[in-house]
């Protein structure tokens, strides 16, 4: 069953990326692999440019279902492209024993 | 050679006269020192608890849990639209008036009168006792004489203060030249609100030590910019374009070249498409202001990214070029531990884009804080062993000093209260 719009047929994939929200987002991420973050990373980033050409088109309030879903889940890669495009690991180096977690964001 | 032009005296520290020495940290890991500072800073001064959006209507209302000054306080907008602020207890036999399922954890939300969960007393939104449950089963019992307990509150640009001192001077005298500066600026346009909540292994103040300086942000944040611009970073160092000293509060002005970037190849790829980063959004939106309050880029500076303001004791303001703003409060909850709260500001997205650059800007901002924050168990654990006792600290360092120093100037000012004399847990000159 499609989840996202149909230009973005080719994310489905990775549809378990369309995460509400960002506490959940972030233990997703925490729970992958390298392997796995760098897989979602090399699809959904090509695809980045038409997906926010797309949500320009729409007020965050007036999404359809498949958009908010397009939307959460370039949420998730803005969360993964820190593994991917700095740290090379899922976690911040040095950081086991912090933790920053969000009590407070507006719902999508 | 400063890239950016200070003062007469040659430095930022000499012209404020905060004195240049090594300064002690054992205000930051003796717990009777700590003990004294619950008493003389917080349960003297003005504390934010929140913003007033937090109570769009009659009968909205949160609590807030002030362990540093011993009290718990819920605060509430009546039925006249006043933001009224009242402890947390219950006038019969002393229950928390307000919270649910656990009592130390903090809630909100909207109501026509307080009931305590005890025996059912009841209070309106004004405070007044309006229901004793038996009431003719006390003796001589006038409600009149049992309304919840109020302190002082007031509000300064949006943001809700309380104060336990009856005698402390009003909020906008306290709040002093820097807090008038900023007098005007739109905060209520920033309606869209993500916290972030961590619970830190540190004394209070060496999480405020992080956030300002940022002589630290080319060295501990050096992956965070591509390898090039990194290089180039930990070159320069960092200089701030100006700081400002008013009584108990400081600000850093900054530089910010990053929003947008000169050139797409400094910043790293998902910005590059996003437009957004950790200096926000680039796409700056309309906040109708047509200048800057005085008290934002105090020099005037072209090259202005960023200005972070501290409000003694444990509020801070950064007010972005980008017009967004990030608020920081550290609450302690001993002597090595506190709770951080980061909040993130924005005007409402226009569309679904700018909401996932708004969430950017979030995300690397948590990135950021999680590296600021993982030093801080790291520094704490190594200054109690006092193996070292004193720290040079430099000219970009110098609202460092203003911190330790203020903090130890309302302890010593309070011990000559209490006792007669000073007694200096420690020298910080
Ligand atoms: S303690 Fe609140 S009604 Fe008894
Ligand atoms: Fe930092």
């Amino acid at each position: 069953m499609a989840t996202l719009p149909a230009d973005f047929a080719d994310l489905e994939p990775f549809s378990a990326w369309a995460i509400p929200t960002e506490r959940a987002r972030y233990a997703k991420r925490l729970a992958s692999t390298m392997d796995e973050l760098q897989a979602f990373y090399d699809a959904a980033f090509p695809r980045m440019e038409a997906a926010t050409s797309y949500l320009e088109q729409h007020g965050v309030n007036d999404l359809r279902e498949d958009g908010r879903r397009l939307l959460w889940l370039y949420c998730s890669l803005v969360t993964v492209s820190f593994p991917v495009e700095v740290w090379r690991q899922p976690r911040v180096p040095d950081s086991g024993s912090c933790a920053l977690d969000a009590v407070v964001e507006p719902a999508i | 050679m400063p890239h950016f032009t200070k003062p007469r005296e040659g430095s930022w520290t000499e012209h404020y006269g905060l004195g240049t020495g090594p300064i002690s940290y054992e205000d930051s890991i003796s717990p009777e020192h700590y003990e004294l500072e619950r008493d003389a800073i917080f349960r003297r001064t003005w504390l934010n608890v929140g913003r007033v959006e937090q109570l769009p209507k009659k009968g909205s209302f949160f609590t807030r849990e002030l362990d540093a000054a011993r009290t718990s306080v819920v605060v509430v907008r009546g039925t006249d639209d006043e933001v009224r602020a009242f402890y947390n207890i219950c006038r019969h036999r002393g229950n928390k008036l307000v919270w649910n399922d656990f009592p130390g954890e903090e809630t909100s939300g909207v109501c026509r009168q307080f009931a305590c969960k005890y025996h059912g007393w009841r209070y309106d939104l004004e405070g007044a006792c309006t229901f004793v449950q038996q009431e003719d089963e006390f003796f001589d019992l006038d409600k009149a004489d049992y309304g919840l307990v109020s302190l002082r509150t007031d509000v300064w640009e949006g943001f809700i203060f309380v104060n336990l001192d009856a005698d402390a001077p009003q909020l906008h005298e306290y709040m002093g030249e820097l807090g008038a500066g900023l007098a005007g600026y739109p905060f209520h346009k920033m309606t869209q609100v993500h916290r972030y909540r961590s619970e830190v292994r540190s004394n209070w103040k060496l999480y405020i030590d992080a956030f300002t300086e940022f002589y630290h942000a080319p060295v501990l944040h050096a992956k965070q910019a591509v390898a090039e611009e990194s290089r180039k970073l930990q070159n320069v160092g960092y200089e701030a374009l100006a700081y400002k000293v008013d009584g108990p509060h400081g600000m850093v002005s900054s530089w910010g070249g990053m929003s947008p970037p000169k050139d797409l190849n400094m910043v790293k790829p998902i910005e590059r498409i996003l437009h957004s980063g950790l200096f926000g959004p680039w796409d700056a939106p309309d906040i109708g202001l047509d200048e800057l309050p005085p008290g934002l880029n105090p020099a005037r500076h072209p090259a202005w990214g960023l200005d972070s303001f501290l409000f003694f004791p444990n509020f801070m303001v950064l007010i972005w070029r980008t017009n967004w703003v990030l608020t920081y409060h550290y609450w302690p909850t001993s002597y090595n531990t506190h709770v951080f709260e980061g909040t993130c500001y924005f005007v409402p997205p226009k569309n679904a884009r700018a909401r996932l650059a708004q969430e950017m800007a979030v995300v690397t901002f948590k990135e950021y804080g999680l590296q600021d924050s993982n030093t801080l168990e790291a520094t704490q654990t190594m200054l109690e062993s006092r193996v070292v006792t004193e720290f040079p600290l430099n000219d970009q360092e110098i609202l460092l000093r203003l911190l330790h120093k203020t903090a130890h100037e309302y302890v010593d000012k309070h011990l000559r209260k209490t006792r007669g004399t000073p007694v200096r847990v420690s020298a910080a000159s």
